[in-house]
């Protein structure tokens, strides 16, 4: 129920925005955030509630080197 | 840290029993999927948490929504996981076999569309959800107002997650810390978990839904409980900001107000609903009041199941009377139910 998938924005028209899923290009409202074309967005029940950092493989070394930070804590 | 380093500490934890609950649906299906069970040591339990806003939904609720898609003149939109979920007289689903009128929604927007273009038909829309969706159904009610719709009705069972954390926390004291709900707390921020961390103690990790983001938070709830330590951490810095989606929350603020909700399996929570206020209280499809619950069917522990006393698979029921295609209970209804992950990933 609470499932968000990113999307990447295509095209901003407005509140109105085209959002590019895996190849399924879908409306979604950007009432929540400022998105930009490029940026991906979080998307849950049709509106775009997040902008996301969109380098994965960035995400997860970030990730374990935080980790390291909070043992050292 | 290396995954490797992770997964070998978790695998050789041998300590005192932790007990882990995920709050959310999508967190249960994450672990799952990723057979994390086979990756930590049997002497971390990971538990199931009441995160499927639509298993927690009362009989109350449902018959309300039953009643506008029985009416003249009105239409009930909904998102598919409510359709099988028992009311009084049926599940929604048994009722549109009786000629009811319910439409399947993918966005709640597509209420405004079609309330503009059928002036004459009433659009009941069923709004069950945590945090995470609660500001679409808000956007959507202020822009039903701005173009002046008259001819919508928002039946909330819209719910927060913070006044059933303090219920558990009351109720089932056991948990040692807990995985918070990464979607709801991109909405929320973090600084909610706060008061669990330091009133009850528990340590309170944000993460999101890969292998790697469930694996660190459990090291890192495991590292908390083993220092005695109790603090708030975010683990999925790339969706959620500390202080969340502050343009979210004001809308929240403006469009809701908060009251006591019925909660199928633990009963009425004081302020766990949320329910239209001021200029848009005229939307509200009279959702405040819905405490009446059919007693849960007997034999069907999902009352103990969403506060993590026991396993799905505990209960006599499981797999047995009560699968997916025949649900006994609520907790095996929906996609996101504790009962149904549990079920299609036996
Ligand atoms: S298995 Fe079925 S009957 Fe048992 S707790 Fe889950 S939903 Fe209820």
């Amino acid at each position: 129920m609470c499932v968000a998938l990113p999307g990447k924005i295509l095209s901003i028209d407005g509140q109105m925005a085209k959002a590019d899923f895996s190849g399924n290009v879908v409306n979604v409202n950007t009432g929540l955030i400022e998105p930009k074309v490029g940026d991906y967005v979080l998307v849950h029940a049709g509106c775009a509630i997040e902008i996301m950092a969109e380098d994965k493989a960035q995400e997860l070394i970030d990730l374990f080197n935080e980790i390291d930070e909070l043992e050292r804590a | 840290m290396e995954i490797r380093e992770i997964i070998d500490y978790l695998k050789a934890y041998d300590g005192p029993q932790i007990k882990l609950m995920e709050v959310c649906g999508t967190h249960t299906a994450a672990i799952f999927k990723n057979g994390i069970r086979s990756l930590i040591s049997p002497k971390i339990k990971l538990i199931s948490g009441p995160g499927c806003p639509v298993c927690v939904t009362p009989t109350a609720y449902i018959d309300k929504c039953a009643e506008y898609a029985m009416a003249e003149n009105t239409e009930l939109l909904t998102y598919g996981d409510m359709m099988k979920v028992p009311g009084t007289h049926g599940s929604l689903s048994d009722l549109k076999g009786d000629g009811a009128k319910v439409t399947l929604m993918y966005s709640p927007f597509e209420a405004v569309e079609k309330a503009e273009a059928h002036p004459d038909i009433t659009y009941a829309v069923a709004a069950v959800g945590f945090e995470t969706t609660a500001p679409s159904y808000a956007l959507m009610i202020d822009e039903a107002s701005k173009r002046g719709l008259t001819n919508i009705r928002l039946v909330t069972a819209l719910k927060t997650v913070m006044p059933a954390l303090k219920w558990i926390c009351d109720n089932q004291p056991d948990i040692d810390g807990f995985i918070c709900p990464g979607h709801v707390s991109v909405i929320t921020g973090c600084e909610q978990y706060r008061y669990i961390a330091d009133n009850y103690h528990k340590p309170m990790v944000v993460c999101g839904f890969e292998a790697e983001h469930i694996l660190a938070v459990i090291y890192e709830l495991v590292r908390q409980i083993e220092r005695g330590e109790a603090k708030v951490v975010n683990l999925y810095k790339n969706a959620v900001r500390w202080e969340g989606n502050v343009k979210a929350q004001d809308i929240l603020r403006k469009c809701f107000e908060s009251g006591e909700a019925m909660w199928r399996g633990l009963g009425a929570i004081p302020d766990s609903g949320l329910y239209l206020t001021g200029e848009y209280a005229k939307y509200d499809g009279g959702s405040k009041g819905l405490v009446k619950d059919m007693k849960l069917p007997e034999g069907c522990s999902c009352g103990s199941v969403i506060i993590g006393k026991i396993n799905p698979d505990e209960c006599p029921m499981f797999g047995k009377a009560c699968t997916p295609m025949d649900p006994y209970g609520p907790c095996m209804v929906s996609a996101e139910g504790a009962c149904g992950i549990w079920y299609r990933n036996r």
